[in-house]
């Protein structure tokens, strides 16, 4: 019995030939278990989808109530049998709703966590490692010269900017699944009590959110706003919009980016980004090394990101490492660099692709 | 450190002049002496280090960190400093209280008492007690690669807005005061009178012109002016005086107050005058002045040779007089100071000075022969030295000396420029206000290649447009987009299709870093040119031509 008999790359994502399913599949599938709900992760189309509830009512939001033939909702803890393999979600820590999918099959235990991060968001439930005999790791920030900041000080930036320029308007770039509203929660946190501006994008996601019982304050509608209103405003807006004719709207302003790759200069400033804030929702290096050893797995494989540093890192350790090479993921982070040089992302989901000409111009 | 580092980080970012300068105020205000004085001098260029190379800072990281992962990530972020800032390794929780984030006065002065064998364990300790921003700072200020785009000059006048005072009054204390700068803060916040001057060769801010536009005079008299041609060189101010020690100190300086008196040894030597004179830095050879381009060989090299020394021949051509022999002529009217200059300029050149002439005046007795005279400088009194000159200047004969750029007193009109019709081939976003306009435009002319006619880039401009045209070229290259490179848009540019725009340029220089062998002086849009198909664009040799009649 081999781990590959339990779970294995395949072009269409990872396949389970025990079971008979896919995990975050990236084409229609008879039967997928998600992640989570970016893009990236969650498509549509496939027959039967397993998730968490959030997950599948974000998939709803995003693709209509017909994004799946059948679906079924799993709890955290929860566990389901799937052709002999049986199936527990685990928070993954990443956005509402995120699970890491521990697969148990004849004594032999594989965790595919999705998309992870170990670090505290007040918008989902805290990351749980959980011990297996092979962990199944992203490695989006796979190089040791990411290290995230403490967010709440990151956030604090964003604050002191607006007190210094109380005329201008502050553009906040942030994916419209997680880290828009993440971003509430932590300006909430950080005393920022004045109403918030969203972009059209964001507001189902962020009604859900709410709905789910976050507290994240006044939340506003930019559409519509009288210029002059939006002095000292914090205007949130997913990435592609901050270089869309869509900011020549605001009074004079300063555009700030809320990302994991704002920790690199080049990458900033090649966006135009003036306030580069760095707040990740993926774990960062130090992150992901700890997050590996917790699970204390006998083997790591690598799904996508900078998987050669992290394989590198697990042979110093004397754990065996592999790279899966899988394609077709980290979109969501490959749509905002493509936003930023002013094209359509091929794969965007709508959430995403709606920000683009001329919704919420106020 | 970590609050200068943060101020730093924020520069680095910010496009608007003005946003920078709240931004270094809010941190003047913030911060206590001595801290802020020694951040004003880094950000002013008064700090220069020479122990830290590169290398000491590889092996600082080499001690810490995995080979393979450090080339993985150098590879990735592409900066060193960057690359060890982020890198570096948090310093074990439990150790050192004693290790708190070090002050950035403490790193100035050890570094300059330090021996040279203790710096890599000190500069090892300094990088545990700073958080990632911090130590990027750090790292960039000791090798000398800070750049944060804001000039010292931008920094004075932060300075100067702690208090209510103009950014030229601080100008004019400035060459007489050290780090930390604790007078000048005591002043600009009201707490302590002015700090004395006591340089001997102060710089004092300069007059400006403004343009005159299309409409002309209007109701201007021809009277009231004095007329004198324009320089193509460098506005300088020439600045000697005595110390208290009786040692004669004379510096050349830019318009801006930039102290350029080492790259023009040979003009300093030579001046030897007691006064402030405000004139073009020229490069004379056999009494005749030389184009800007032969000016420029001399600007853009680090060092001066003896050889350079003697094939450039740098001048004065003089202006105007502010100060002579202690008295402040400034206040008085320009008559009286041209009067003053002329006496002096010929005093100089009766006792042998070859490096100082006087500018000429330029007679006119109305505005239609001042045009005449600015259209044929040549046959207007500026002789075989009309090449270098740059349009005519227009001086009130009754007004003082007024630093800054007061409306009506001074007037330039610069000659028409040369223009080429070019045909629009990539455009860039800009930076802040603009950046969500496609802004920056990359033109070609065409040129012979191997299949036929080709276009090759010969400029680049991003002003010179209207806000209303600027709309219509962004607009144009989302709809012509051919192709896309990070920021950058190559949009259609074919015989029948793309947009022609209307050039105008200063003056043409050879350049080996363009693909085309010339570079063009002040390129801008003068007009844009829908009516014309670019096949009609102009083509390289009218460029190669005219690169032979400037010389």
């Amino acid at each position: 019995m081999r781990p590959e008999d339990l779970l294995c790359p395949s072009p269409k994502g990872l396949y389970s030939p025990a079971g008979d399913f896919y995990v975050d599949p990236v084409r229609a599938v008879p039967r997928a278990l998600i992640t989570h709900g970016h893009s990236d992760h969650a498509r549509r189309g496939h027959g039967q989808v397993l998730a968490t509830r959030e997950t599948l009512d974000l998939m709803a939001l995003r693709y209509g109530a017909n994004f799946a033939g059948a679906t079924q909702a799993l709890a955290y803890g929860e566990s389901v049998d799937i052709n002999g393999v049986r199936v527990t979600a685990h928070p993954a820590g990443h956005v509402l709703g995120s699970a890491q999918m521990a697969l148990d099959w004849r004594g032999l235990t594989i965790v595919a966590s999705g998309d992870y991060k170990d670090a505290a968001d007040p918008t989902c439930a805290p990351f749980a490692p959980v011990r297996c005999h092979v962990f199944i790791s992203e490695a989006t920030f796979g190089l040791p010269v990411f290290r995230h900041p403490d967010a709440a000080a990151e956030t604090a930036k964003l604050v002191n900017s607006v007190g210094l320029f109380p005329e201008r308007a502050h553009i906040l770039g942030a994916y419209s699944l997680g880290k828009a509203q993440r971003m509430m929660a932590l300006l909430r946190q950080a005393g920022h009590a004045a109403p918030l501006y969203v972009h059209g994008a964001l507001t189902e996601i962020t009604d859900y959110y709410e709905a789910k019982g976050m507290a994240l304050g006044p939340i506003r509608p930019v559409k519509g706003v009288a210029k002059a209103e939006l002095a000292g405003a914090i205007v949130i807006a997913p990435p592609m919009a901050l270089t869309d004719v869509w900011t020549r709207n605001f009074p004079d302003p300063v555009t700030a980016f809320a990302s994991g790759w704002m920790r690199v200069r080049a990458r900033a400033r090649q966006r135009g980004i003036e306030l580069p804030l760095v707040v990740s929702d993926h774990a960062d290096w130090d992150g992901l090394t700890a997050s590996v050893a917790a699970t204390g797995c006998e083997e790591l494989w690598v799904t996508h990101g900078a998987e050669d540093a992290l394989v590198h890192w697990a042979g110093t350790r004397g754990l065996r490492a592999r790279p899966l090479h899988m394609v077709g993921y980290a979109e969501e982070d490959e749509d905002a660099q493509a936003a930023a040089e002013g094209e359509p992302p091929p794969a965007a989901a709508e959430g995403e692709a709606e920000a683009g000409a001329g919704d919420g111009a106020p | 450190m970590n609050r200068f580092a943060a101020l730093l980080d924020r520069l680095a970012y910010e496009p608007r002049r003005n946003a920078k300068i709240r931004l270094m105020a809010d941190y003047f205000r913030a911060t206590p002496d001595p801290e802020r004085g020694v951040a004003l001098a880094a950000l002013t260029g008064k700090l220069a280090f020479t122990n830290a190379k590169p290398g000491l800072i590889r092996t600082l990281i080499a001690e810490r960190t995995d080979p393979v992962l450090f080339e993985m990530s150098y590879d990735y972020v592409g900066d060193l400093s960057e690359t060890v800032a982020l890198m570096w390794p948090a310093p074990p929780k439990a150790a050192p209280a004693a290790n708190h984030p070090p002050f950035l006065s403490e790193i100035v002065e050890g570094l300059e008492v330090l021996p040279k064998r203790d710096l890599p364990g000190q500069l090892a300790q300094w990088l545990d007690g700073l958080d990632e921003t911090g130590r990027w700072a750090l790292l960039k200020l000791i090798t000398g690669a800070l750049r944060v785009g804001a000039s010292a000059r931008l920094a004075k006048t932060a300075v100067a807005a702690l208090g209510d005072i103009p950014p030229d009054e601080v100008e004019l204390v400035w060459p007489g005061l050290t780090m930390p700068y604790r007078e000048l803060f005591a002043w600009v916040e009201g707490r302590a009178e002015r700090p004395e001057t006591l340089d001997p060769a102060p710089f004092r801010p300069v007059m400006l012109a403004h343009a005159v536009e299309d409409e002309g005079f209007g109701g201007l008299a021809a009277a009231d002016f004095a007329a004198e041609w324009k320089w193509d060189g460098i506005r300088v101010q020439a600045v000697s005086g005595r110390s208290l020690e009786g040692e004669r100190v004379t510096r050349l300086y830019s318009r801006t107050g930039e102290d350029l008196s080492a790259a023009f040894p040979d003009l300093v030597a030579a001046l030897d005058f007691e006064g402030a004179l405000d004139g073009e830095l020229l490069v004379v050879r056999e009494a005749r002045v030389q184009s800007f381009n032969v000016l420029q060989q001399r600007l853009n090299r680090k060092t001066v040779t003896a050889k350079m020394l003697a094939e450039f021949p740098a001048h004065i051509r003089a202006y105007d007089l502010l100060t002579e022999g202690g008295e402040d002529l400034r206040p008085l009217p320009f008559r009286a100071r041209r009067a003053r200059l002329e006496a002096l300029a010929a005093r100089l050149i009766a006792g042998g000075h070859d490096r100082l002439d006087l500018s000429p005046m330029v007679p006119f007795a109305s505005w239609e022969a001042l045009a005449a005279a600015r259209a044929d400088p040549a046959g207007a009194g500026a002789g075989p030295d009309a090449a270098a000159v740059e349009g005519v200047m227009l001086k009130r004969w009754d007004t003082p000396y007024l630093p800054g750029r007061p409306k009506g007193p001074w007037w330039k009109w610069k000659r028409d420029p040369h223009t080429v019709d070019a045909v629009l081939m990539y455009a860039q976003r800009g930076h802040g206000k603009r950046s969500s306009y496609y802004s920056d435009y990359t033109f070609g002319v065409w040129t012979a290649g191997e299949d036929g006619d080709v276009l090759v880039p010969v400029g680049k401009a991003y002003f010179g447009f209207t806000d209303a045209e600027l709309l219509e070229i962004d607009k144009f290259v989302r709809s012509a987009t051919v192709n896309r490179f990070g920021p950058v848009r190559e949009v259609l540019h074919a015989p029948d299709e793309g947009l022609v725009l209307e050039i105008a340029f200063e003056g043409l220089a050879r350049s080996t870093r363009h693909k085309s062998g010339v570079a063009m002086r002040f390129p801008r849009v003068a007009r844009l040119r829908w009516d014309k198909p670019p096949r009609e664009a102009d083509r390289l040799e009218t460029l190669e031509a005219l690169l032979r009649s400037e010389g």
